[in-house]
């Protein structure tokens, strides 16, 4: 025996332990100081624990704040992010994996050459163009280009080149159309896709700041984040408000998280292997 | 796929489109395929390729917006170049980035090892360290601002604990820029680490198991065996992250507002208050071209970086 004495337990638990800690503990005092009121936040050493339950943070921000109608467009446009990514990329990830058509190799190329094109370039021009057509200002604004994505459109790709074409080719022969092949046949076989697509369009758009920030002005119409991030500009900083507002922004993500971990890290190894 | 379509019996069967013949048959096929790419492709190549190159044209312009634009060819860039402010920008991005991505990928790589143990807690250890990166970034730059408040925030307290002397944090023009690298690093390494634990999961048994049996330490077989495993997700992790630093936005807006002092102004930051700060298109389009560029060749050496260092270790 080369090692005369043993810890306890494992000597990885001395790494992972803070780890975890210092990941975990600043959105628990999120949360915490979300229910405190103002005096027990602004004192010297902080506490973590509140003393009594204060509803004041919240209060004031529903009160102050238009944060239940931003979070309400914010549901409304990932919601439409995410239904419409499912439907137009699963068509054209089916499109191009399965069908002959002419100008399928220019359109695959023209997508492919999407990628490299960050948001910071294209969101002057994008500015431009839509308040040309004069939806500027409204939630159309945020989720046009969260309609679809080069992202989605391989992922979709990739998971329908993966199938095997029998199961197709026995609906057709049946005389079932394309269309009624795709929807009946295929798409079922492609929950687990779909999901992974679900997910990440779900945490892009739900979290993004810079194009909701640029496309509209009008505080009616904000997204949670652009919200939360002008408010916090705004004023002399109310910290029980803004963590109020933080946990509106973050909780019903991570409360999906906590629920789904499995497809959630399964979601993120996908993008990191596949984008 | 070419099966597929050989199969079809539509065209076959249905004398109707035998009818219409090859050409027809064309047609039909082309308009079925469009039907299904149509819709994504014209919003995902006219909401970039369009714009992208509608962008290059503003560039070359003096513009606000309202009156005529000024064609002035490549002066935008030529005083670009020459921009005190676009060279800080650019200075406090390149660090931004140099510190960043290898440290998410050290950091991505220890954590992942050690969730690799099988050992308890390590569910609960995973969810902790998973769940920052789901929380957006605009409100990890809110509750940053809170944590290392100057007067009252618990950065401060844990260093009082350690009779360390306080500090001003995202005050400070010499601190804030790695203060923000420190929150970026907190709420990305989740990320990183998510995919290094999969690729470490991939990594043959046998592999490691033939090394321990030949007699190599724990480190040697980590340092010979699983590293050079690790390298093909390396390069992609170095990218992503690449192109994460050097695109830093948000975290910057809901902290410091590019503040003390324009020390954590970061190219993107300069580039949304060109634009929509101060109304200045043109030069504002110029500056995302360059930092386009600038993205791209970086992106581009990481990878030729990694091919080469993968070319001497095989």
């Amino acid at each position: 025996m080369r090692r005369s004495w043993r810890l306890p337990f494992s000597p990885w638990h001395l790494l992972l332990m803070p780890l975890a800690l210092i990941f975990v503990l600043p959105l628990v005092q999120m949360v915490l100081t979300s229910f405190m009121s103002s005096a027990e936040i602004n004192q010297f050493p902080p506490r973590l624990i509140p003393t009594s339950l204060h509803l004041e943070g919240y209060r004031h921000l529903f009160a102050e704040t238009k944060a239940l109608r931003w979070f309400l467009n914010t549901v409304i446009v990932s919601g439409i992010a995410v239904v419409a990514h499912l439907v137009l990329c699963s068509m054209a990830g089916y499109g191009f994996a399965r069908l002959k058509f002419a100008g399928r190799g220019l359109a695959f190329v023209l997508i492919l050459a999407t990628v490299m094109i960050p948001i910071q370039l294209l969101m002057i021009p994008t500015y431009l163009m839509f308040a040309r057509i004069g939806i500027v200002d409204t939630l159309a604004a945020a989720f046009v280009p969260w309609l679809a994505s080069a992202f989605g459109i391989f992922l979709m790709r990739q998971f329908f080149l993966g199938l095997p074409v029998e199961l197709e080719e026995a609906a057709l022969i049946d005389g079932c159309g394309r269309w009624r092949t795709f929807r009946s046949i295929v798409l079922p076989l492609a929950k687990p896709a779909l999901t992974t697509l679900a997910i990440i369009t779900l945490l892009w758009s739900w979290n993004d700041l810079l194009w909701p920030l640029v496309a509209i002005s009008d505080d009616t119409k904000f997204t949670l984040q652009v919200g939360l991030a002008n408010f916090q500009g705004m004023r002399r900083t109310e910290w029980s408000q803004l963590m109020a507002g933080n946990v509106l922004a973050t909780m019903p993500l991570i409360l999906a998280f906590l629920f789904a971990q499995k497809k959630f890290i399964a979601t993120m190894t996908f993008t990191g292997i596949k984008g | 796929m070419a099966t597929t379509f050989a199969v079809t019996p539509r065209t076959h069967a249905k004398p109707v489109s035998a009818q219409r013949g090859p050409r027809g048959r064309a047609v039909r096929r082309s308009l079925t395929g469009w039907a299904f790419v149509g819709p994504a492709t014209v919003i995902v190549v006219g909401l970039s390729i369009f714009p992208a190159v509608w962008a290059f044209f503003i560039s070359r312009a003096k513009w606000n917006g309202i009156s005529p634009g000024v064609p002035v060819g490549w002066r935008n860039y030529q005083q670009l170049v020459q921009d005190p402010d676009m060279i800080a920008a650019t200075q406090h991005t390149l660090i931004l980035t140099a510190i960043f991505v290898p440290g998410s990928i050290a950091l991505g790589i220890l954590i992942a090892v050690a969730l690799n143990q099988r050992i308890r807690l390590i569910g609960f250890y995973r969810t902790c360290i998973f769940v920052p990166y789901v929380a957006s970034a605009a409100a990890t730059g809110i509750l940053a601002g809170f944590v290392f408040n100057p007067q009252f925030g618990a950065a401060n307290d844990i260093l009082r604990h350690l009779g360390l002397p306080q500090q001003q944090f995202l005050e400070s023009r010499h601190q804030a820029l790695y203060i923000i690298c420190l929150i970026l690093l907190w709420g990305e390494v989740g990320f990183t680490t998510v995919i290094y634990l999969a690729a470490l999961q991939d990594i043959p048994r046998e592999l490691v198991e033939a090394a321990t049996m030949d007699g190599a330490s724990k480190w040697k077989v980590f340092r010979h065996v699983t590293l050079p495993e690790l390298r093909p997700v390396t390069v992609f992790v170095a990218v992503w992250q690449t192109i994460t630093a050097m695109q830093l936005f948000d975290l910057v807006y809901t902290t410091t507002r590019g503040g003390p002092l324009n020390s954590t102004q970061t190219i993107v930051y300069y580039i949304y208050e060109l634009a929509f700060q101060t109304q200045r298109l043109g030069y504002g389009a110029a500056a995302a071209y360059f930092l386009f560029i600038a993205t791209m060749i970086l992106s581009l050496g990481v990878i030729l970086y990694g091919r080469r260092r993968g070319s001497e270790v095989f």
